[in-house]
């Protein structure tokens, strides 16, 4: 007998109760005009979630530009996505971080305080605490930088709220995998 | 050979260099060069559409039939957006196509000039792949490279677009030489151990069943003949959907009909009831599986096909192969051969003796008349009288198109025609066209409805202009069938905008553009009136008036299973109690 069968659309799947993961996906693709249009229009087209998305160009002289893009979904939709990036002719290869190789994810954020007297010293803590550096100070307001997981960004900006948040600017995930091989 | 010319010259060489001996298009002012160089040559033939939707259909045609790359050539902004319904048509039925596309000069791109429109942007989403040249160097091997995109892997659509001053430029053309793509490489053998394990499996099977697709008729006609032999040396019956009709012959022992919505009786449920299913170059389309969660419950499915993308989409399967379908059948027969492998001989006749036990049904008989034309009995008198023809049919979409598929019977691939995946009404006549250009001597037909036909009959010129002698046999019922059959058995009986209060005289019609016209009323009149057809040698359109309110059986209903059909009532009494078979879910879906 079959598996009972999830409902083969992202939009319908993510109505339902079926379990959500996250994933990582790095997308390795020719850094030509309109690629990341190709990606992100695929992502709309179909249904799917993005999360956080980063691209840059990787290696000027072979025209590599890395795509990594944060999803959630069901399994069969991760895997759906997967398989409809590499279909796109300028993709050279895509991982998924998440299952193939024990990977390190990082986001860079800029957090924006205003406050004055206690709420100052507060903010001071926590972002030593956090290991965040201070990039922009005035007298009634700071600029933190600070890099780490997505889940710490998120952590450090929600403290923040209640003291003075006045806004974020963040990057999106850049991932790599550990150890010695390419990913 | 390397050599200095304009962009323009380019295009018309590479196309020499690529084979193509026929392009569809419709000249404008940013293709104004390459229509220039055209005119200065006799190989490459250009037929000009009278719409550029009707230059892609007719490409299509022109491709399904022969297997090449169909080609068109058409000009910036609304030349090229009046291509999206054909493009995406390919795209949704894997047909190999290059559109090459006019674009306002590379200064100019930007500024929302005279007949300028975001071509690359539009078509991204419904090609394959496609190019903006911005640089006459690159030119060459986007056009080679197209070629090759469009014609490997999963076919499809892919667009070219080329600003009017990369025209005129000049450049080095290099000729095409073998292509090493960075980043594309289709995947054709399949594994060993997956194909062993499949053969197992096969051999195993006590309930199997072959569901072949597009695919196998996409893989060349190698594979046709390797499903053939497939089937023939494991006894297990086949059904297709509506995209593979051909592949294996309609007269073949082993055939079941189209399974599907409008599939027969006999094939739906033994697709409903077997252990063992081989997917073959099919795609688990909504129009085939019916309800999802209800779908061959009890099977074991083997899926063969050329995109990764494809397996696992709508349906999960338990041995998924990927490679062509060609190479694949040639492995399966290679190694069921090698092995001695039989089939599991006594289930496997009993579970013919329940598969002829359902074909009783006779599923796809309907009541008589001698008094209308009943559009199932024009078929099957069409058929009757053309099959000894070489004959390639192509359709419109709708009830008269399901009509085709169930009574035309295909003993060869690359005869039928039809817009499978998007559903295009409008794509009968111009894809008829191509394939009358690809096969000048054979007989083209367009079994077509009078509402689909209306949406690109402009194409009449075309075909008087190049004496093409196709057929348009016209199942005419006055309504938009398909729709009618949906509204009485979803909304009541309410046909809201289905009837054509206003057509046009179709005899009239076809003698205004220069073709001739039949009218066929009488079923005692139909075989004379369709020899007549036949034998005209000229464009002939044919207004057959049937039964204005037949419906198409047998029908799964939306939202139900294969075993859930709905069967035409063969009694005299009133007609079916079909307002109420579909629930409120079922109305939902499409």
């Amino acid at each position: 007998m079959n598996a009972p069968l999830s409902p083969p659309s992202p939009y319908s799947a993510a109505l339902s109760s079926s379990k959500l993961e996250w994933h990582t996906l790095s997308v390795l693709v020719d850094n030509e005009p309109g690629v990341l249009a190709r990606v992100v229009g695929l992502f709309s087209g179909r249904g799917y979630n993005i999360e956080s998305l980063t691209v840059a160009e990787v290696a000027h002289a072979e025209h590599l530009s890395r795509i990594t893009i944060a999803t959630s979904g069901a399994p069969e939709t991760i895997d759906q996505i997967h398989h409809q990036l590499e279909r796109l002719v300028p993709v050279h290869q895509v991982t998924d971080l998440t299952t193939s190789a024990r990977s390190l994810e990082r986001e860079l954020a800029m957090v924006k305080v205003r406050g004055r007297g206690e709420n100052r010293a507060d903010a001071l803590q926590l972002a030593d605490a956090f290991r965040a550096r201070i990039i922009d100070a005035t007298t009634e307001s700071f600029i933190f930088e600070l890099s780490g997981r997505p889940s710490k960004i998120d952590e450090f900006v929600d403290l923040m709220r209640p003291i003075g948040l006045v806004e974020v600017s963040r990057t999106g995930v850049a991932a790599i995998s550990r150890g010695p091989e390419p990913i | 050979m390397s050599k200095e010319m304009t962009g323009a010259e380019m295009v018309v060489q590479a196309l020499k260099d690529q084979g193509v001996d026929t392009i569809f298009g419709y000249p404008g002012g940013a293709v104004l060069p390459i229509y220039d160089v055209l005119f200065h040559q006799e190989k490459v033939r250009h037929i000009l559409v009278r719409h550029e939707q009707g230059a892609a259909h007719a490409a299509e045609g022109y491709a399904r039939s022969s297997g090449k790359v169909g080609v068109l050539l058409v000009t910036s902004g609304p030349g090229a957006t009046n291509t999206i319904t054909g493009l995406t048509d390919a795209l949704m039925d894997s047909i190999p196509l290059v559109c090459i596309t006019g674009q306002v000069p590379t200064h100019l791109i930007g500024s929302d000039a005279f007949q300028e429109c975001d071509t690359v942007g539009i078509t991204r989403h419904c090609t394959k792949h496609n190019y903006l040249v911005k640089n006459i160097a690159d030119l060459p091997r986007i056009l080679h490279e197209a070629f090759y995109v469009a014609s490997t892997g999963r076919p499809g659509p892919v667009v070219i677009d080329i600003p009017k001053d990369i025209q005129f430029a000049r450049g080095v053309y290099t000729p095409p030489a073998g292509i090493a793509h960075k980043t594309y490489h289709p995947k054709l053998a399949a594994d060993l151990d997956a194909i062993r394990a499949a053969v197992d499996m096969m051999a195993h099977a006590k309930r199997p069943i072959f569901y072949t697709g597009g695919g196998v008729i996409n893989s060349g006609p190698a594979a046709s003949t390797l499903l053939r032999e497939l089937v023939g040396l494991t006894g297990f019956p086949i059904t297709s959907t509506l995209m593979g009709l051909g592949s294996y012959p309609a007269s073949g022992p082993n055939w079941l009909g189209m399974l599907g919505m409008h599939g027969t009786f006999e094939a739906n449920n033994a697709m409903h009831d077997c252990d063992l299913m081989i997917a073959v170059g099919a795609r688990f389309d909504d129009r085939i599986t019916g309800r999802l969660d209800a779908f061959s419950p009890g099977s074991k499915k083997i899926h063969i096909d050329i995109d990764r993308s494809s397996i696992n989409k709508n349906v999960k399967v338990d041995l998924p192969i990927v490679g062509d379908c060609g190479h694949v059948l040639e492995a399966l027969v290679r190694v069921w051969r090698a092995e001695s492998m039989q089939a599991n001989k006594q289930p496997l006749e009993d579970w013919w003796a329940q598969i002829n036990a359902w074909r009783s049904k006779k599923s796809l008989a309907y009541r008589a008349s001698s008094e209308t034309i009943k559009p199932q009995y024009a078929v099957q008198r069409l058929y009757a009288l053309t099959k000894d023809h070489d004959a390639y049919i192509t359709t419109e979409v709708g009830q008269h198109q399901m009509w085709a598929a169930q009574h035309y019977h295909f003993d060869a691939p690359n005869r039928w025609m039809t817009s499978g995946g998007l559903g295009t009404m409008g794509y009968g006549l111009p894809a008829a066209i191509g394939a009358q250009l690809a096969h000048p001597n054979s007989l083209v037909i367009d079994i077509a409805g009078e509402a689909s036909i209306l949406m690109n009959i402009q194409e009449m010129s075309t075909a008087i202009q190049y004496r093409l002698p196709v057929k348009i046999f016209i199942l005419n019922n006055e309504y938009m069938g398909m729709v009618r059959q949906w509204q009485e058995l979803l909304h009541g009986g309410r046909y809201s905008h289905s009837y054509s209060e206003a057509l046009p005289d179709f005899v009239k019609l076809a003698e205004a553009f220069g073709a001739k016209g039949i009218r066929c009323r009488d079923p005692e009149l139909l075989d004379a009136a369709i020899q007549e057809m036949i034998d005209y040698d000229g464009p002939v359109i044919f207004d057959c008036l049937v039964d204005k309110v037949e419906n198409c059986f047998p029908m799964i209903p939306s939202g139900k299973a294969h075993n859930d059909m709905l069967l035409a009532d063969l009694s005299d009494d009133a007609g079916l109690e079909i307002g109420s078979v579909i629930d409120e879910k079922g109305k939902m879906l499409v």
